[in-house]
């Protein structure tokens, strides 16, 4: 993150708590950069987390109000603010086992009711902050805590699961494609609706170094090799897709 | 929703309500504007009715997904500066208990109205019973307080529910109106005031939200969007809401702070009613609707010349230690009938040194006065 956005973070709140070669770190930076662009006001943002690594990302660093909540229910205390003060903007930072298992049933339905929240999930596809266990986002095969043989279930595909429960924009990309994901955190605070930003993020302390991909850069490049563009996977076989993340705009607004 | 006329003109005030619809009007007469819920018998006609008064005071009514969102929507809304309310029964109450620990820690105002069905578990839904007393006090993980009321009327059911706004604003502690089916679906006249005493949460710009100098002190509590850059948390925080996961000063510090700021105000919370206790010899402790059979075996008995009275709890947490010493002192033996197996007989024995004698009844029905009354003569001979 860079010395510029240092004006965001809150008096007296000393460097980051994430590992080495997290992507939590280049996410914070990139949300602060799309307020900044949007030159939004921080005393009406109200930032709202769940429990885990990513919900560190605002609490207490954010310089607005921040509200760091019980495990998976930041949505439903998300909801209770914007419902009952409409003037502020509501910003959910939070993790892939936070928002989406734990916290399932909450995304769905918020994501069905389109109320304005603007939902950044941080997904590294494991649990990091207790040790590295599997996670409903953990890629099949995958080596975990607890899958030593390798994850035998399928993960969530997040996106599309919120696009269908009812959520009015939605996209996906990797903190390795920082632009991109700046201009969707953009759209989403500009959007009057429920929208959801999956951004992928690399976890080496834990998915890494069970995964081949010990060092930091190795799980940077990996992520860049496998992240491509709808119209990059028009044309590969399912084979050639399973190793690939589909990521851009999924479900695009008309702000 | 239209009110139903009153039946005499020269009393406006009065309505005939169900203990649940009372319970709603007690709320929206103490300012509460946001309501969250999940359908639940015996409880969901406060819902249905909030539903259609917030709209009618411009406030906010949502119904949510399940009993974990309710309250943490309510909890969410106390911050946008609401005063705000769930209701629920056993199991929804059961899965409200972790954000009930997070509102004592983060020191969040709100209220839940349990009107207590028959448990344990799915139980008996539309069957009475006070079963969830210890939950209250004991439900979430950790050392805390809450405050808990008994009503035992309609009319109770209006001003115990003003009344925990009021505590719960005051205090900043989560506070449960701790109803029953009998009660909840009761119908009696309600003399619904023009005006009630309200308390508004304190404010102060710049004020630490989360630590007082004293140490059993209750800080001010501002908004989201007021421009003080709140940090809530529900783990271990420092006055300003910091987190301190690993500072052993800060943990004790607002652990004891939260237990102290109740405990030490319990004689200016717990609330009790004395019936004939002057001369009692005898006296049957009771709260809720079992305090209706208590009153009335009372004067029944006391036609036949007994020394028998009742003390009712109208606080049940913080627990009215005093009043229950006081007559432990004085009396030979107290009677406990509860629809449960001795929850607050259990308590009163911490204080009474006198024989503390239980009626316990868990078949879904209310205790009858005969019950009582078989129990008052036996143990007098």
């Amino acid at each position: 993150m860079t010395r510029a956005m240092e004006k965001y973070l809150r008096p007296g709140v000393k460097g980051t708590p994430f590992c080495p070669g997290c992507g939590h770190g280049i996410l914070m930076g990139l949300i602060l950069r799309a307020i900044d662009d949007l030159k939004m006001d921080m005393k009406k943002m109200v930032f709202v987390s769940g429990i885990g690594c990513a919900a560190w990302i605002p609490s207490p660093h954010f310089d607005g109000d921040t509200l760091h909540t019980l495990h998976g229910r930041a949505l439903a205390f998300a909801t209770g603010v914007k419902l009952f003060n409409p003037d502020l903007c509501v910003m959910v930072v939070s993790g892939d086992g936070d928002l989406s298992s734990i916290g399932g049933n909450h995304l769905i339905h918020a994501a069905r009711r389109n109320i304005d929240l603007k939902v950044i999930c941080a997904n590294n596809m494991i649990y990091g902050m207790t040790g590295g266990q599997v996670a409903s986002t953990t890629p099949k095969g995958a080596r975990t805590a607890t899958t030593g043989e390798g994850n035998p279930h399928r993960p969530f595909n997040l996106s599309r699961l919120v696009e269908a429960a009812g959520a009015s924009y939605v996209a996906r990309y990797s903190v390795t494609q920082p632009v991109a994901l700046i201009n969707a955190i953009k759209k989403a605070i500009r959007h009057q609706g429920f929208s959801f930003i999956e951004a992928l993020s690399p976890c080496p302390t834990q998915y890494g170094r069970r995964n081949r991909l010990d060092r930091a850069d190795e799980m940077i490049r990996d992520l860049m090799g496998r992240c491509i563009l709808e119209e990059e996977a028009e044309g590969l076989s399912e084979a050639e897709l399973a190793e690939k993340i589909i990521t851009g705009e999924l479900h695009p607004c008309r702000t | 929703m239209v009110l139903k006329k009153p039946a005499r003109s020269a009393s406006k005030n009065r309505h005939y309500l169900s203990g649940n619809e009372a319970a709603a009007e007690g709320a929206i007469a103490a300012g509460c504007r946001f309501y969250a819920g999940y359908p639940i018998t015996p409880s969901s006609e406060i819902m249905e009715r909030m539903a259609v008064r917030l709209a009618e005071t411009g406030g906010v009514f949502i119904q949510m997904e399940d009993e974990l969102a309710s309250i943490c929507s309510v909890l969410g809304a106390s911050w946008a500066g609401a005063k705000a309310m769930t209701a629920t029964s056993g199991p929804g109450f059961s899965l409200m208990q972790e954000a009930i620990g997070y509102a004592a820690f983060t020191e969040t105002p709100c209220v839940i109205i349990d009107v207590q069905r028959a448990g344990p578990c799915t139980g008996q839904a539309t069957r009475v019973g006070s079963g969830d007393i210890m939950q209250a006090k004991w439900g979430s993980h950790g050392d805390y307080q809450v405050i808990a009321l008994s009503p035992w009327s309609c009319q109770e059911m209006f001003g115990l529910t003003v009344r925990a706004f009021n505590l719960s604003e005051r205090y900043r502690v989560p506070v449960m109106v701790m109803a029953d089916e009998a009660v909840g679906h009761l119908r009696e006249t309600v003399v619904l005031p023009s005006k009630v005493e309200v308390w508004n949460r304190k404010k102060q710009k710049g004020g630490a939200p989360f630590g007082t100098e004293e140490e059993d002190g209750v800080p001010p509590m501002p908004a989201f969007g007021e421009g003080e850059r709140l940090s809530v948390t529900g783990s271990t925080h420092d006055a300003y809401g910091y987190r301190k996961t690993d500072d052993p000063e800060a943990h004790a510090r607002l652990v004891q702070r939260i237990n102290r700021k109740i405990l030490r105000n319990t004689n200016a919370i717990a609330e009790t009613e004395d019936y004939f206790l002057e001369d009692s010899e005898v006296v049957v402790i009771a709260y809720g609707f079992t305090a209706r059979s208590g009153l009335y075996t009372v004067k029944t008995l006391r036609k036949d010349r007994m020394k028998v009275g009742l003390l009712r709890l109208k606080t049940l947490w913080p627990f009215p230690e005093d009043a229950v010493r006081n007559l432990g002192e004085t009396v030979k033996r107290v009677v406990i009938p509860e629809m449960n197996l001795g929850q607050v007989a259990g308590e009163v024995r911490k204080y009474c040194r006198c024989d503390v004698i239980p009626i316990g009844q868990v078949n879904g029905e209310i205790i009858p006065p005969e019950r009582i009354e078989e129990t008052l003569r036996r143990v007098r001979s």
